[in-house]
């Protein structure tokens, strides 16, 4: 189980406001998107769920316990995949789970199986290409015991035809291992192929300003986008984005 | 290579301006004393080795010690990293005879010296080591909900030794001279006592002997902290040739 809430959280820095008024949901083994510009504030909503910082208001929970500048109570990916460079890969992936508690190195050594990871278990990260170094990364925070999972821009970095394999490689694996998940992206395509919801942030002091239910049934398939529907989708999105709605 | 081209130029000058021997030996003149004066030195290099190695143990835990202290505590680290850095500037000559007027010709100067030689570059390669840790993997700990002790032991600590080792090399090589040095103020026995002796005699020719054993000393320990530090930070160059 795992449902977060975030209830009118605003966050300034330097009496800047950078969040203002956030309301959000994420509920059990959803998949939402929260999709906004570059500078808009989401790694900052990240920080804030991860308990880094404290709001300025608004309170935030996790299954209906208050975590609001409570550590340790998500599972995260970072941007860039932020393995230890002295850590083997079945080491790196152990990592999350090893900080909160017990681990697990079958379940460690399945799960890089399952990822396409089999032969890296012993190898070191500057081994790795950028696309396994991120599934190695979205491995870490499966194996971490926490229930929802947060992921920032995770395949941002990646080249076009890479983007996609890790996409598609993310709701193979997503399906099996069932979760809640919160996924930040600035890529309208990816949160529409990725989630149930997609939450779209304004910009700056960045609020909710719209939701939507993504349509698409599962399991996904790669010719959803090139469709007339995700195309329609899209425009929707892009124009609510530029605030432009005829 | 020009090690061995140097000593030809040294040999055959000596040879051909007739140099004397208690001015400038020749090279094979302090090899063949190398060779022949074992029994003479031979207690003198253990008894240098043996300081040199306690004094370097116990200069690189201080060292790193205080690196960790002023590291997690910035308090500390305000107060008295300007203090280490001032440390630095008393010259060891100028210290090295009050160390004798207050701790006599025992042990305890002598480890003092090299502990004072070794402390300065291993406590701030370790410090610049820990403070340079990657922001990214740190906010990844916090993210993951790691408390400072973890944080310290699982990034910080692993990230700081390739740091750490390239202090220690340049301390093992400092720890020799530190050893030489304090045994010129005073030793029963001891390279720098060798050396003291074989000038006043003007045995220019194990002068020299002594100048290479030092410098054999120091390579030899510079050479091991090497290996050392290749096992322990293996990941740097593991598996760079099956992968590229
Ligand atoms: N710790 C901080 N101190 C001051 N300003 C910050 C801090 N973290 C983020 N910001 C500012 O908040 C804004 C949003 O940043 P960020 O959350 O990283 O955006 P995004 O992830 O959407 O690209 C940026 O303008 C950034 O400068
Ligand atoms: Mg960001």
């Amino acid at each position: 189980m795992a449902e977060l809430t975030l209830q009118n959280v605003s966050k300034s820095f330097d009496n800047q406001p950078i969040l203002s008024d956030i309301n959000l949901s994420v509920g059990n083994e959803e998949f939402v998107s929260v999709l906004g510009p570059s500078g808009s504030g989401k790694s900052t909503l990240f920080n804030l769920i991860g308990g880094l910082y404290q709001p300025n208001q608004g309170e935030i929970t996790l299954d209906g316990d208050t975590i609001t500048g409570t550590r340790g109570s998500i599972s995260y990916m970072p941007q860039s995949p932020s393995l230890f460079p002295w850590r083997t890969i079945v080491e790196n992936v152990m990592l999350g789970s090893e900080i909160i508690g017990k681990t697990d190195k079958r379940a460690a050594l399945s799960m890089l199986d399952r990822a396409g990871l089999s032969g890296y278990e012993n190898a070191y990260p500057h081994q790795l290409s950028g696309g396994m170094k991120q599934r190695a990364a979205f491995v870490r925070s499966l194996l971490s015991p926490q229930p929802l999972i947060c992921l920032d821009e995770p395949f941002s970095a990646l080249d076009e035809f890479t983007r996609l394999e890790m996409q598609k490689w993310l709701l193979d694996l997503w399906s099996e291992h069932k979760r809640s998940v919160l996924f930040v992206t600035h890529n309208i395509e990816e949160s529409l192929f990725l989630s149930d919801r997609v939450v779209v942030l304004s910009e700056r002091p960045a609020t909710v300003q719209r939701e939507f239910q993504v349509p698409f049934p599962r399991p996904r398939e790669e010719s959803l986008l090139l469709s007339e529907e995700m195309l329609r989708w899209k425009r929707e999105i892009y124009q609510e984005l530029k605030g432009t709605i005829q | 290579m020009v090690i061995i081209l140097l000593f030809i130029l040294w040999e055959s000058a000596s040879r051909v301006f007739e140099i004397p021997e208690w001015l400038i030996p020749s090279p094979s003149q302090v090899w063949e004393e190398g060779i022949a004066g074992w029994a003479v030195y031979n207690h003198h290099l253990y008894s240098t080795i043996l300081l040199t190695v306690t004094g370097f143990l116990i200069g690189s835990s201080v060292g790193i010690i205080v690196a960790i202290l002023l590291h997690v505590i910035p308090i500390f680290r305000n107060m008295f990293y300007p203090l280490i850095i001032f440390s630095q500037n008393i010259p060891i000559i100028v210290l090295a005879p009050l160390l004798v007027i207050w701790f006599g010709f025992g042990m305890l100067p002598k480890l003092i010296i090299i502990t004072l030689v070794c402390f300065f570059p291993i406590a701030v390669s370790t410090m610049d080591g820990l403070r340079q840790t990657s922001t990214e993997l740190l906010h990844y700990m916090k993210m993951a909900g790691a408390t400072k002790r973890q944080t310290f032991w699982k990034l910080e600590w692993p990230h700081a030794l390739p740091s750490l080792f390239s202090g220690l090399k340049i301390s093992a090589t400092y720890s020799v001279m530190g050893a030489v040095i304090s045994e010129w103020l005073g030793a029963k026995e001891g390279i720098g006592v060798y050396m003291t002796l074989a000038s006043s005699s003007f045995r220019t020719d194990r002068v020299f002997v002594a100048i290479f054993l030092i410098m054999l000393l120091s390579l030899l320990f510079f050479a091991l902290i090497t290996l050392i530090e290749k096992r322990v930070v293996a990941w740097k160059t593991k598996g760079v040739e099956t992968n590229g």
